[in-house]
């Protein structure tokens, strides 16, 4: 069994991102769970998701440590959902800074130099510019495909049953530049 | 045909291969996607919004005295507002089935209270069927149907937010038409007086004895053998958890789970050493597993409060497996979005330093930092009473600093009476009606104000201001809140008037527009005062002692150009 977190900020795109890798490894044969939070939390607050494949899957939800990959659409947000991951787990994060609230009032600041921090505690680290990826690809709202591409490197699923799923899942004038970002993660250097 | 939906979509399944005819619901999280994917099915289900929960219980209530197969779904404090249908129907009975769906928020990820509904079950004497994830949930509506009509009873299908939005493999099915068995009078019992509703009370308590046995001989109430040293008792979502963290235990899980079916627990708890419930929120099973003399272990080893996951579980029973601890960093609160109407009202009573009593919706979250504009929260409607309690209780002078706050949608759901009882007692109030044409909190559904129906139909406008008037209150404003000048000098005015005045502060909801062109800061002019700061705007922050606008999250409105003294914010920028 697989479990995937995948965490960022409401509005970023993390649920489509899940749903996207859940039916890809439906697609692939697997039982597929599928957890995630509405209402409040998608108004600019943190956000999870949890994706969890295998032969026989039980709990839609991952408790703390047990999750195999953390996939995070933000730094500050990376390391609020790191006691979900396990010790040994990998962790995907997007080299992006999103100012919560909190911070833009001057009440708190945002913590500096996240990335090396998570690199003392996960040593199985990838740190991705989703951002400059979709930029350069021209849409920064393909950024959580870009990611996802990043995801794919390290899953058991097959190019085309992901392609085929974006092609289904995102809007119809998009599939080319979408299609386009998610190899360009699958193949980025991070 | 397999396919990923949620729990909600499942359900809407569910009532579509059932035959179900109509189907009611008002929004709440997390039940609202239930209705929205059953009006994927308008051809064969007649569905709609419906204004509040009650509402909702009573139009689906006459479909089913018409024999046809209704729905009505809602959150859990729904439930409150139709709880009282509810125990009349609990005695009535049905002739079409009839499937009451309570999301339960276990967590409260979108809540302001816990409540557990299994309670309901047990106090208006019906059935209820708990599913444990979407493939169940979809049979479980089906279900609920039948046992319905069999035993003549409404059946409570009680999902929480790990079944309503988690996503499972289903396998669909046809439909199979069930049509209106037909009205036939029968005032006995559907005209509950006393003396109808006497008999009716004995026929109800045989009908629990009939759905008892039942329960203890239904499928879905099954024992999975296993070690025989524990033995756990479960049911809904917990049922998930407990097969993931204890793969090797005994496991009873309960389905059908009020009626209580005392003789297959009985019979699970013979043939274990030990018996574990593992239930969220109340000790609903607990208390009657105690009560037919079995000793369990249940809420001292787990939480009340909260819900569970496999963590938890494990945590509970001795593993102490190590975890990265939680890390001390800054909050990140959900904030009204860049651009939000709201915004402007509660800048504007934040600024007068009004008293606000509040309401739900988005604009609940006008209370967070930097705004701090609203006092109190209780309930949906709540804010227009308590705006007249604390002026009935604090005289006219203090009255002079107190608004009500309250959505569009919520002033439908359940503002209008409390409006009607400040004009009817002589009250003075002003009430302040957040009018962004939509029910946004929940994600944008129509109500009797946006002029279209669930089913996608044009309708009839109800205008607030109408109705403001029609219930006698003769100072009704309509303001745009963007105009922050305006909205203070009416507020200000209103608050002092020793009538009652209702302001209608009209701008949709920016998530249903275009964009404007986003603003700028010219930071040569900037003095860093940080006055936009105190809009609480997502777009804008402070760098290096200078404001800065997102121009991806900025929409244009405007508000911080107005708040600006040094005119520092432009518009136009590329
Ligand atoms: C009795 C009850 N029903 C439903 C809900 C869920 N709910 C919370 S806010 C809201 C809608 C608010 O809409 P509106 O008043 O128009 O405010 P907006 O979110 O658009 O600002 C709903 C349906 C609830 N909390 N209580």
């Amino acid at each position: 069994m697989t479990k995937i977190v995948i965490c960022g900020v409401g509005g970023q795109g993390t649920i489509l991102a899940s749903d996207i890798l859940s039916l890809v490894a439906m697609e692939e044969g697997y039982d597929v769970k599928k957890s995630e939070v509405h209402g409040m939390a998608q108004r600019g607050g943190s956000v999870i998701s949890n994706c969890i494949f295998g032969k026989k899957v039980y709990s839609p939800l991952i408790g703390l440590g047990e999750g195999d990959i953390l996939l995070a659409f933000e730094k500050l947000e990376a390391l609020r959902s790191l006691s979900y991951l396990k010790k040994n787990g990998k962790m995907i994060v997007n080299d992006y800074e999103w100012l919560p609230i909190t911070v833009a009032s001057g009440d708190a600041t945002y913590p500096e130099n996240i990335i090396k921090t998570l690199k003392k505690k996960v040593e199985n680290l990838i740190c991705v510019d989703g951002i400059k990826i979709a930029a350069d690809l021209g849409n920064i709202r393909t950024t959580n495909v870009v990611l996802l591409g990043v995801l794919a490197r390290f899953l058991p699923f097959k190019q085309e049953s992901w392609l085929f799923v974006l092609e289904k899942r995102v809007p119809k004038k998009t599939v080319e530049i979408n299609k386009t970002a998610f190899l360009l993660g699958f193949a980025s250097e991070a | 045909m397999r396919e990923f939906m949620s729990g909600n979509e499942a359900v809407a399944r569910g009532a579509y291969e059932a035959g179900c005819r109509v189907a009611c619901a008002y929004p709440g999280t997390p039940s609202s996607e239930i209705l929205e994917n059953i009006a994927k099915y308008k051809d064969k289900i007649y569905c709609e919004w419906s204004t509040n929960e009650k509402v909702a219980l009573e139009v689906a209530s006459g479909a089913v005295f018409a024999g046809a197969r209704s729905l009505v779904a809602m959150k859990h404090v729904g439930l409150n507002v139709a709880a009282d249908p509810l125990f009349s129907m609990g005695y009535i009975g049905v002739t079409g089935g009839f499937v009451i769906v309570s999301a339960d928020d276990p967590g409260m990820h979108s809540s302001q209270n816990e409540q557990d509904n299994r309670n309901y079950a047990r106090a208006a004497k019906i059935a209820m069927l708990e599913p444990s994830d979407s493939e169940e949930a979809r049979l479980l509506t089906k279900l609920g149907f039948d046992i319905s009509e069999e035993f003549d009873t409404p059946v409570l299908l009680r999902l929480t937010t790990r079944i309503s939005h988690s996503y499972g493999i289903v396998n669909i099915d046809e439909r199979k038409e069930h049509p209106p068995r037909g009205y036939k009078k029968d005032v006995k019992k559907r005209l509950i007086l006393p003396a109808h509703a006497r008999p009716r009370h004995i026929i109800v308590e045989e009908r629990l004895k009939k759905l008892k046995d039942y329960s203890n001989s239904f499928p879905l109430n099954r024992i999975e053998w296993g070690n025989r040293d524990v033995g756990i008792i479960t049911s809904g979502v917990s049922y998930q958890y407990v097969k993931e963290v204890f793969p090797k235990a005994s496991v009873l899980k309960l389905t059908l789970t009020w009626p209580f079916p005392d003789k297959i627990i009985k019979e699970f708890a013979k043939g274990v050493k030990k018996v574990i419930i593992v239930e969220e929120n109340d000790p609903f099973l607990e208390t009657e597993i105690k009560a037919i003399g079995i000793d369990v272990i249940g809420k001292e080893k787990l939480p009340v409060t909260g819900e569970l996951d496999p963590y938890i579980l494990k945590r509970a029973f001795g593993s102490s497996e190590e975890v990265y601890p939680t890390q001390d960093i800054p909050s990140r609160p959900p904030v009204l979005c860049a651009g939000c109407p709201h915004r402007g009202v509660f800048y504007v009573i934040s600024k007068l330093k009004l008293t606000a009593t509040g309401d739900i919706g988005c604009y609940t979250l006008g209370a967070l930092p930097p705004l701090n504009a609203m006092d109190t929260c209780v309930c949906m409607g709540a804010s227009v009473g308590n705006a007249f309690g604390l002026e009935r209780a604090l005289g006219d002078e203090i009255s002079d600093k107190i608004v009500a706050v309250i959505g569009d949608s919520t002033f439908f759901h359940s503002g209008i009476t409390g409006l009607i009882d400040i004009v009817y007692n002589k009250g003075t109030s002003t009430i302040i009606i957040l009018d962004n044409s939509t029910t946004a909190m929940t994600g944008l559904q129509e109500h009797p104000g946006t002029g279209k129906t669930l089913m996608g139909e044009e309708t009839k406008k109800i205008a607030l201001e109408n109705i403001a008037k029609a219930c006698g209150v003769e100072n009704v404003y309509v303001i745009d809140p963007y105009n922050l000048k305006e909205t203070e000098e009416i507020i200000k005015r209103e608050v002092k008037r020793r009538e009652p005045s209702v302001i209608i502060a009209r701008r949709p909801c920016v998530l249903m527009v275009k964009s404007e062109p986003p603003l700028m800061v010219i930071s040569e002019k900037c003095t860093g005062c940080k006055l936009c700061i105190g809009l609480g705007c997502p777009a804008i922050s402070i760098k290096d002692n200078k404001a800065v606008i997102d121009k991806f999250l900025c929409t244009g409105c405007g508000m911080c150009a107005e708040v600006c003294l040094k005119e520092a914010i432009e518009g136009n920028c590329s």
